[in-house]
């Protein structure tokens, strides 16, 4: 798994690549009460407007840490936004990404590397 | 011998603090809604049967299928209105110290005045013959919101401040448009700004890009002067500005920026610091809203209305939206349509020509003060938060601790650091002591802000009262008492409210499949 | 002074605690060149008294509507308030109470916006309402700046029959943001020819009933049209009692309810305040501008209502916000929640009922009166009719007679080639007496 510094996870597989927030991001954002994903078949380039997560008091834009076209979106999630401060990391992923250049992901943090940089936050 | 007495003073021994049985507290009643009444076809109207007639032109253009409205007799409607009233804090009860709001006292001469048949049953569209001086009270308002300003012309029309904030920057986009200048596609405005302003400027089709803020709290001129360009229609600043803080380089903020040829909107929802003191027109602004239901005392209403006419420069006049007074040899007009003559308004904002009920309690408050009471007004307000900032500075962190402030006082949360008490649970604490919570984490260029606005209308003993009561609690919150702010309220009609449900699983309306099915869950 | 409690004394104290010597030393970065040495030019301070004797002059001489025959309508509308409304807004906790950001404190406010949105959502037959916008006007722009987000089109078409007033305001705005309107010229009973100008651009198409001359339509056949070519249908009404006797606008097919709610609970005043309604779809919700109330419990479990889904609105969202609105029209909105509860199903019905039987009784008398056409075929209770000469002209005439004969369009539409048009409102207000008067005077200037 690789990370952004605006708290956003990819997770490779294959040249599909699975996104979404990370557990310092909703733990941040409080209660997330609904989350705006990507049209399927939307092309994105890195650090574009992937979807929006919205709390009470907050809506945070998530931008896309690689390019890519949208192959697939958690349809669960509108109905169900609780789960991404259940598993962020895990059930609660937002959207599959078909990459350009899968090789795109090598530039961002590997885990210890993020969690150095949450240290300095 | 007389055996009739019964005990007349309290027995001691007799605590017993329980739930009621109704679900009420002594006065305080538990109301439901009106459609969760068995009956509905009561109505409080009485209205001739005989007239009512029927409807057979109309066909199948009559609506058939029951609408789903409950309706009560006089008394139950009354008790019911009466009851609800009893859950909410206003003005008329303690100090409201919400920050950038000017909740000051609403005067009751202004009601009064309003409801003359004379201005309340009037109609925008009857002969203007017959409403000269309705017209008159316009222009009257007119001149009182220009001398006041220094700005010579006035846009009524807006409905509130954000309305008019529209209408400043449509006026802005046509005076540039008018010589050609249609490559400004910039509004700068600071991060301090109220979320308004970059709301407005993006609807009207502008990039909004921000201004850095500087350590004490003012427009960064560096920042401006790097950002401003013939690329920028305008800047949008509030003055004194959302920290409560007179920006002292205001006059080369207008300078840079009319030197881009860019015009100055300022956002007038502060003016109460300046009323009668300052005029905006000498600070080199162009455009500004004034919220008649902040400075002008209109009341609040649980929510408006208001009114938020625009003061304008010479030079965006012409371009002010309809309608305008027009002076003629034979008296005032209302001129509602583009006419014969030069002038070239960029349209009209709404229907009809705005908040006349607005503009009379308006005046009413004008002429009671006078110029010499506006002036004191400002001074007041600006003494009254500053008495504030100098009780609560020894135990609370002003935000920007050098030189005074103007109407308003801001601290952020440092001094909470390490009580386990959020700015959040702070102002819970607050309500349970019979305050309304300051404006909290606003302006966002603050770490969990506190901005507190007495304005004027507060005597000393109840800004006393207020401090008193602050001091306390922050002391309390030192000191660790966590549990006092943490689950408060606990004295108000309700306890904190579940905001995540209410936003996931929206219920905006009774319905009669799912009544009410949250407090089941 | 009435209103400032401070005294020279606690000034002084208080100036002496802040740690300065004068209240001006609290303005020193004003700068010098804008400070003003005195107060401006204005009357100064004045007691009750005069400023009673000051605005009573003003408004004495204003001819009242109620001082005699009176048939304005054109999107304002003269009904009888009761006593009740007036006094219950007045109560301290609703007049001087701020917006319900704190809901503990405000469960009052928050409690009647949840009824106020259910009403709404009933009277249009919509399944959503918001808690306000300012008036139906700005209402109609906001639903056209909607249509175009949900939808992701640029053009809106506006039918014959809508308030040129609302059609000025849509206008306005659209071009603040650069999207088209068509908007079809001025008609009687033209709604439907909306259907021949719907293209895979248009966002919206906007419909008045009843419309600004009064004419009541079914709108079913133009939604139809609308959503085939996917856009959305808006339903402008500008007399919130037609609610009580017309088909409501969520039954033939609307996505959006613009209203204007000043009918009821809400006098004239001259134009404002008055009460927007806004009701449209579930599923367009996160679209929707302004503030809505929703249903909630407490730490106790206690039923209880919050605002909701604020990230729409410019306190959180800012520039990507849905609307710039923040205060609306609360007290007017509970206003019009009082009279609606005073009234009840039973008796808007009976007051819709009989305000269409007073239009039907003027139409009589009007068309009677030689040279007048009524040209309204099927109305709620405002008319149009066509005179022999400019409307404008014979309602001056009449009004030195101290009759409000209605709205010439002139008035409000001086390009739509209709000078010789007159619109008349008739409501419960209406009496039998007054309409002879208005008959009688009008005959006699047609004939003169």
């Amino acid at each position: 798994m690789r990370f952004t510094k605006d708290h956003e996870w990819v997770q490779l597989d294959g040249n599909i690549a699975t996104v979404g927030v990370t557990a310092y991001a909703a733990d941040q954002l409080g209660d997330v009460v609904f989350v705006e994903l990507p049209e399927i078949g939307k092309a994105v380039k890195a650090g574009e407007n992937l979807a929006v997560v919205e709390s009470v008091k907050a809506a945070s834009d998530i931008y896309a840490p690689i390019s890519g076209e949208v192959v697939e979106v958690n349809a669960a999630l509108p109905d169900t936004p609780e789960t991404v401060n259940e598993a962020p990391e895990q059930r609660g992923w937002f959207a599959k990404i078909k990459l350009d250049n899968p090789s795109e992901v090598d530039g961002l943090m590997d885990r210890a590397a993020y969690e150095t940089y949450l240290r300095s936050l | 011998m007389n055996a009739v007495g019964r005990p007349s003073r309290p027995e001691s021994g007799n605590d017993y603090s329980h739930p009621t049985l109704s679900g009420g507290r002594a006065l305080l009643q538990d109301e439901p809604l009106i459609f969760e009444r068995a009956d509905w076809s009561r109505t409080g109207v009485d209205l001739p049967q005989s007239e009512v007639g029927v409807a057979d032109d109309l066909g199948a253009l009559v609506r058939e299928a029951p609408i789903g409205l409950p309706g009560l007799s006089e008394p139950e409607a009354v008790r019911h209105y009466v009851r609800l009233s009893q859950k909410n804090h206003a003005i008329d009860l303690a100090l409201y110290p919400l920050g950038s709001c000017t909740m000051k006292h609403n005067p009751r001469l202004n009601e009064k005045l309003a409801r003359l048949p004379g201005f309340a049953d009037i109609h925008p569209l009857q002969p203007q013959s017959t409403v000269e001086g309705a017209i008159a009270l316009m222009n009257e308002l007119a001149t009182w919101l220009t001398t006041l300003t220094g700005l010579p012309a006035v846009a009524l029309s807006p409905k509130a401040g954000a309305h008019g904030e529209l209408c400043g920057l449509m006026t802005i986009r046509a005076a540039h448009a008018a010589r050609g200048d249609v490559a400004r596609t910039t509004v700068l405005t600071p991060t301090s700004a109220h979320g308004t302003n970059p709301a407005t400027a993006a609807f009207c089709g502008y990039v909004v890009q921000e201004l850095a803020q500087t350590g004490d709290g003012r427009i960064d001129l560096a920042d401006l002067a790097a950002k401003m360009g013939p690329h920028v229609a305008a800047i949008m600043v509030t003055n004194p500005n959302t920290c409560g803080l007179f920006e002292r380089d205001i006059l080369e903020v207008a300078r840079i920026t009319h030197d881009a040829g860019a015009y100055f909107y300022g956002d007038g929802a502060n003016f109460n610091a300046i009323v009668g003191k300052v005029r905006p027109g000498d600070l080199g602004i162009d455009a500004m809203h004034i919220n008649l239901h902040k400075t002008f005392s209109t009341p609040h209403g649980g929510g408006g209305p208001g009114s938020g006419p625009v003061v304008l420069s010479a030079a965006l006049a012409p371009f002010a939206p309809l309608p305008w007074i027009v002076h003629s040899k034979d008296g005032l007009r209302l001129a509602e349509h583009q006419g014969p003559d030069a002038e070239t308004p960029f349209g009209r904002l709404c229907a009809f020509h705005g908040q006349m009920g607005m503009y009379v309690r308006a005046l009413a408050y004008m002429m009671s003060h006078g110029a010499d009471g506006l002036r004191q007004v400002a001074e007041d307000a600006v003494l009254n938060a500053n008495y504030l900032k100098a009780r609560l500075s020894p135990v609370m962190t002003p935000a920007f601790p050098e030189g005074p402030c103007m109407h308003e006082a801001l601290f952020d949360d440092r001094w909470l650091e390490g009580t386990g008490v959020t700015t959040l649970d702070f102002a819970k604490a607050m309500i349970d002591e019979g305050f309304h919570p300051m404006t909290m984490y606003f302006p966002l260029v603050v770490h969990g802000a506190m901005l507190i606005e007495p304005t004027e209308t507060e005597s000393k003993a109840e800004l006393d009262r207020f401090a008193d009561v602050l001091i306390k609690l922050a002391e309390a919150a030192k000191r660790g008492e966590t549990e006092r702010f943490k689950g408060a309220p606990f004295h108000a009609p309700l306890r904190r409210l579940d905001e995540t449900l209410a936003a996931r699983k929206p219920r905006l309306r009774w319905t009669p499949a799912a009544p009410s099915q949250l407090a089941a869950e | 002074m009435r209103y400032l409690p401070l005294s020279p004394d606690d000034r002084a104290e208080m100036l002496g605690v802040i740690g300065v010597d004068c209240i001006d030393a609290l303005f020193g970065d004003v700068p010098q060149a804008a400070h003003l040495n005195g107060p401006v030019e204005l009357a100064y301070a004045r007691g009750e008294l005069e400023v009673e004797r000051a605005l009573a002059g003003l408004a004495g001489r204003n001819r009242a509507a109620g001082a005699g025959p009176f048939f304005c309508g054109a999107g304002a509308y003269r009904h009888h308030v009761p006593a009740t409304v007036d006094h219950l807004i007045q109560r301290s906790e609703f007049l001087t109470s701020y917006t319900p950001y704190q809901p503990e404190i405000a469960q009052g406010t928050l409690q009647v916006l949840f009824e106020f949105q259910s009403q709404v959502a009933a009277l249009t037959g919509m399944e959503v309402a918001n808690a306000s916008l300012y008036d139906g006007s700005t209402a109609a722009a906001e639903g056209v700046m909607m249509a175009a987000r949900v939808t992701r089109r640029d053009k809106a078409v506006l039918s014959p029959g809508l308030h040129p007033h609302y059609a000025a305001t849509i206008e306005t705005l659209a071009a603040a943001v650069g999207m088209k309107v068509e908007r079809l010229p001025l008609a009687v009973d033209a709604e439907a020819d909306v259907i021949g100008h719907i293209s895979k651009d248009t966002a919206c198409v906007v419909v008045q009933t009843p419309n600004f001359l009064g004419t009541a339509s079914d709108v079913t056949a133009i939604a139809q049209a609308a959503h085939a070519a996917g856009a959305l249908l808006i339903v402008v009404t500008t007399e919130a009692v037609s609610f009580g006797l017309l088909k409501a606008p969520g039954d033939m097919g609307a996505d959006i309810v613009a209203a204007e709610g000043q009918s009821i609970g809400n006098g004239l005043s001259f134009g404002g305040p008055y009460v927007g309604l806004f009701a449209t779809r579930e599923r367009y919700l996160r679209q929707a501008p302004g503030r809505l109330c929703g249903e909630t419990v407490d730490a106790d479990g206690r039923r209880g209502f919050v605002l909701t889904l604020s990230t729409r609105e410019q306190h959180i969202r800012r520039d990507k916000a849905t609307s710039n609105i923040c205060t609306n029209s609360g007290l007017c909105a509970l206003a019009f929640s009082i009279h609606m509860s005073l009234l009840g199903e039973t008796g808007l019905r009976r007051l819709a009922l009989i305000n269409h039987s007073r239009a039907k009784a003027l139409a009589q008398r009007l068309g009677a009166v030689d040279g007048v056409e009524v040209l309204t075929p099927r109305f709620f209770n405002e008319l149009a009719v066509r005179l022999p000469g400019s409307a404008a002209a014979m309602v001056e005439t009449l009004a030195a007679d101290d009759i409000i004969a209605g709205v010439p369009v002139s008035r409000v539409d001086p390009k739509a080639g209709m000078d010789d048009v007159l619109l008349l409102a008739a409501t419960e207000t209406t009496s039998d007496g007054d309409m002879d008067r208005l008959a009688t005077a009008l005959a006699k200037v047609i004939g003169a």
